[in-house]
């Protein structure tokens, strides 16, 4: 397959470093027929609201869009475990013709009575966008009944990509924020934004944030509570981590309670470093700067024999990466410059021009830059690029496999913390194991192409 | 523990699925359009659902699996997805290159009222469909049955290529069900071994278990042609295995184009077995040939060396309603007590059947179509077993309950070997075996104090 052989609509989202300035197309819909890696506006929604551990989320639709999200991320709870449960009305022929909302009203009084959420969230999808449910009325008189906030997110399938999904979501996050009480919470506090508790990160960044004299009220969404995200407006900065998951909410809390917010990264050691040295430059206090510096110089004091060690096998290797958001991007690409590897190929389902902008610029010349690829652009690059190890998520990995390419899932299915000092060393790690693995000298193409 | 939140005592909802047992029509059909030589799946829809589809596809097969979407916006929503349709027809033929574009439909497009057919017959007058290539459509709204539907009507619409009065082709059509690729390849053994010539669609042996060769290709090349399914109008009968995936196909053969069709139960266990290889016996006209007889004998050896650890032992089982039928037979042939048998997929026939087969037994069994994992969880509660079988998502109950578990059936996440090996036929029925004795023996093992645990077993 020659990597001429796309979609020619789609030559506007390909791009390559150095060769001209940099004009991609990104931020449109998919073109009807392509086998894109994108997924709808629900699933930015479900992603985001998903952690928050102790409310009930119930999807009102038909039985798959609850099915599919049923506790796929890891996003986990130091405590209660409600939201790893699967809800859904189950919107059946009949529910389509009449409407669903005596059914969604029924479900969630059963459901509030058994469980006691500290809050519900209810879902709408394709369907209920159609057939026309009216999700804001149920959800005001079961909270108006129940003493509890419920909170429709209008997260319809069609209505939009994953992006539209997030801002649904952080316009249900807005509707709790300012609703509890933000006394006696410390000048020196944040909320963490955009972080999901992916294999427990979160509570290594918190657990930094702590040791450098910083207060966390909420943690939002990962290991999330109703109550803390409810006095969130209480906290003095914001830190923004992610895309645009939770960017919109941070702007809505700066608009409504004047609450400043930082953009960070916790993957790899510079970005890592960065975050912390932000916090503290933004409450301007020379205490916290010595300790977040003394921070940054234990850990990497800790971590930067075993990391040489890595990078010492992995120099020179070529990366390739395939991510959600094109943020995540920028961290991976510091992370194997760390590594002395080289990135040759990156691309995101739903970056913007300014992301891919930026991309071009730390990247060298000759990169792919691609917007929303599709499987056979995505395997030509590999081949093309003569890549070593391909960064991306479910759909990605067995495409790099059959390759006979290693693989690191930075994405839902993650089973180590890649965030934070110990991160980046979980990170290389995984690297290493899968580029190093025995198994690639086994490939049949491979072993012609003398590559092994 | 994570089910903490299952209360014992059972009240009747109307209203709510809580962790389902099922799934919706479309990932049934992208499955089973897998299973045509050549062929992208398409969804009709938003592009979520194809997103989730080839995620949950992916993560129980371990395999790239591509399929396109209509990618519906707004506009698409308000004023019909026709031109996305066919754009996206022609963008595929284009770029992909398929022999077949297999679509099917989503509760979205149902609702919005398109009408495949027509889109079709469009796309053609447009010249969007070159020569050669073929279009299937299978209408799989997500609010009606279930993933298991969905399958069924994808395999359907297969059969409706096929034309009346076609050259005679002296084979025989089997319809395998919604089965994992390493029980399709276990059928034509078997059926090869018989000495009777088939057609088997879908088949996606090949396509879902492929080798790593250090090439990724869209189509590999594997799968049922579309011509051998063009031509099964032709065949002198077909056999449907599992009425609830294959029977409707099979059917519609019969009707239309006049083969005859017999719908026998997923040759699971051994007496499933026995009578589809008896079937395929008496449309070769031959004896069951001596391997086959050995294969069995291998089964009942087994199952005579180790009765004394089936009888009378509990099970707890949740799937699709053709693997639990020839299951719950399985069970009770070997001495073993299905006590609660749940599908998500709605239909009383099912529960009839179940009770049917439990029967002649000494014990009675809760069922349940258009149930859900929580209300087994309940039942496990009231009446304790002793193992489950089902999907990945049974490791929930399994922990909080601290019951052995056997993972088998839609979705397996968390374990490989199922599409690798078969458990239909003899040679399944010895793995169905080797699973449930292992966790069955491991957690005697586990369990024994230091005086009782024994070497020997």
């Amino acid at each position: 397959m020659s990597s001429g052989h796309f979609l020619e609509e789609r030559a506007g989202q390909v791009q390559r470093t150095g060769a001209a300035p940099l004009a991609i197309d990104c931020n449109k819909d998919s073109l009807a027929g392509a086998v894109s890696q994108r997924a709808c506006v629900f699933c930015g929604s479900r992603v985001v609201l998903y952690p928050i551990a102790d409310a009930l989320h119930l999807v009102h639709g038909p039985i798959g869009c609850a099915v599919y999200t049923w506790d796929i991320r890891g996003a986990l709870s130091s405590g209660p475990e409600l939201h790893r449960l699967s809800f859904s009305t189950d919107l059946r022929e009949l529910d389509v013709i009449f409407g669903g909302e005596k059914k969604l009203e029924q479900a969630l009084r059963e459901l509030i009575e058994r469980h006691r959420p500290a809050a519900a969230f209810v879902y709408s999808t394709c369907i209920v966008g159609i057939i026309g449910d009216d999700l804001e009325a149920v959800c005001r008189r079961v909270a108006a009944d129940t003493k509890i906030p419920v909170l429709p997110v209008q997260s319809e399938g069609f209505k939009g990509n994953k992006r539209a999904g997030y801002e649904a979501a952080c316009r249900a996050l807005g509707r709790l924020i300012g609703t509890g009480d933000s006394s006696g919470i410390e000048r020196h506090s944040i909320n963490i934004l955009g972080d999901f508790n992916l294999a427990g990160e979160i509570w290594t960044i918190c657990d930094y944030y702590r040791r450098i004299g910083i207060k966390v009220v909420a943690t939002i969404t990962g290991d999330g509570r109703v109550a803390d995200i409810c006095r969130a407006h209480g906290a003095a900065l914001n830190v923004v981590q992610c895309s645009g998951a939770t960017m919109d909410l941070a702007v809505m809390m700066e608009e409504r309670y004047g609450i400043p917010s930082l953009r960070v990264s916790y993957f790899g050691i510079e970005d890592m470093a960065e975050a912390l040295y932000a916090v503290a430059r933004h409450f301007d206090d020379q205490q916290l700067m010595e300790r977040a510096k003394r921070l940054v110089r234990e850990e990497l004091q800790r971590l930067m024999p075993e990391l040489l060690e890595y990078r010492r096998v992995l120099a020179g290797k070529r990366a390739a990466i395939y991510v959600g958001g094109a943020f995540k991007a920028f961290s991976l690409i510091k992370a194997f410059r760390l590594l002395d590897m080289q990135v040759v190929m990156v691309g995101s389902q739903t970056g913007t021009k300014e992301d891919y902008q930026e991309l071009a610029e730390i990247t060298d010349e000759g990169t792919v830059i691609v917007d929303d690829a599709n499987p056979l652009e995505l395997s030509a690059f590999i081949r093309e690029q003569g890549v070593d190890i391909f960064v991306g998520g479910v759909k990605e990995r067995p495409i790099a496999y059959k390759l006979g390419v290693a693989f690191c899932d930075h994405n839902h299915e993650r089973k180590e913390m890649l965030a934070g000092f110990q991160g980046m060393i979980n990170f290389a790690r995984e690297v290493h194991a899968s580029l190093t693995s025995p198994v690639w000298q086994f490939i049949p193409c491979r072993i012609k192409e003398g590559r092994s | 523990m994570l089910l903490k939140h299952t209360p014992e005592m059972i009240s009747e909802r109307s209203a709510l699925m809580i962790n389902p047992a099922k799934t919706c029509q479309p990932i049934g059909a992208m499955y089973a359009a897998l299973g045509i030589k050549g062929c992208l799946p398409h969804s009709h829809g938003s592009q979520g659902c194809c997103a989730y589809h080839r995620s949950t596809l992916t993560r129980h097969y371990k395999e790239p699996v591509a399929a396109a979407t209509s990618s519906f916006t707004e506009g698409a929503s308000v004023f019909g997805g026709q031109a996305n349709l066919i754009q996206a027809i022609d963008n595929i033929f284009t770029v992909y290159e398929p022999d077949v574009i297999a679509v099917h439909t989503t509760c979205l497009s149902e609702t919005i009222g398109d009408d495949l057919p027509q889109i079709f017959d469009k796309a053609i007058k447009e010249n969007k469909v070159p020569a050669g290539k073929t279009l299937i459509g299978a209408s799989t709204p997500s609010y009606a049955g279930s993933h298991v539907t969905g399958f069924a009507n994808m395999v359907k619409a297969m059969a409706a290529l096929a034309q009346p009065g076609g050259e005679k082709t002296g084979k025989v059509n089997i319809i395998p069900g919604w089965v994992e690729p390493a029980d399709m390849e276990e059928v034509k053994r078997i059926a090869s071994l018989v000495g009777v010539p088939i057609t088997l669609f879908p088949d996606t042996s090949g396509v879902l278990n492929g080798p790593l060769t250090g090439v990724y290709s869209m189509f590999p090349e594997a799968g049922a042609s579309i011509d051998d399914i063009k031509a099964s109008g032709g065949a002198i009968g077909t056999l449907a295995l599992g009425e609830w995936c294959s029977a409707e196909a099979a059917r519609l053969l019969d009707s239309r184009c006049k083969v005859p069709c017999s719908v026998l139960d997923l040759p699971i266990g051994l007496q499933a077995t026995d009578r589809f290889v008896d079937t395929l016996r008496i449309i070769a006209g031959q004896s069951v040939p001596d391997e086959i007889v050995r294969e069995r004998g291998r089964l009942v050896d087994l199952i005579s060396d180790m009765h004394q650890y089936f009888y009378g032992r509990k099970v707890a089982l949740v799937g699709d309603p053709d693997q639990l039928i020839a299951m719950t037979e399985f069970l009770v042939t070997i001495d073993m007590v299905p006590v609660h048998v749940v599908t998500g997929t709605p239909g009383k026939k099912f529960e009839k059947r179940i009770t049917d087969l439990v029967a002649g037994t000494d014990h009675t069994v809760n069922v349940r179509a258009a149930g859900d994992m929580f209300l087994l969880h309940q039942w496990i509660k009231n009446e304790p077993v002793d193992l489950i079988i089902g999907n990945s998502y049974c490791k929930y109950i399994a922990r909080d309950e601290d019951l052995p578990l056997v993972r088998w059936g839609f979705p397996i996440l968390d374990r490989q070997g199922h599409q690798h090996f078969p458990t239909v036929g003899y040679i399944g029925g010895l793995r169905l075996l080797e699973k449930i004795l292992d966790a069955l023996l491991d957690r005697q093992d586990r369990d024994a104090s230091e005086a009782s645990f024994e070497l020997v077993l």
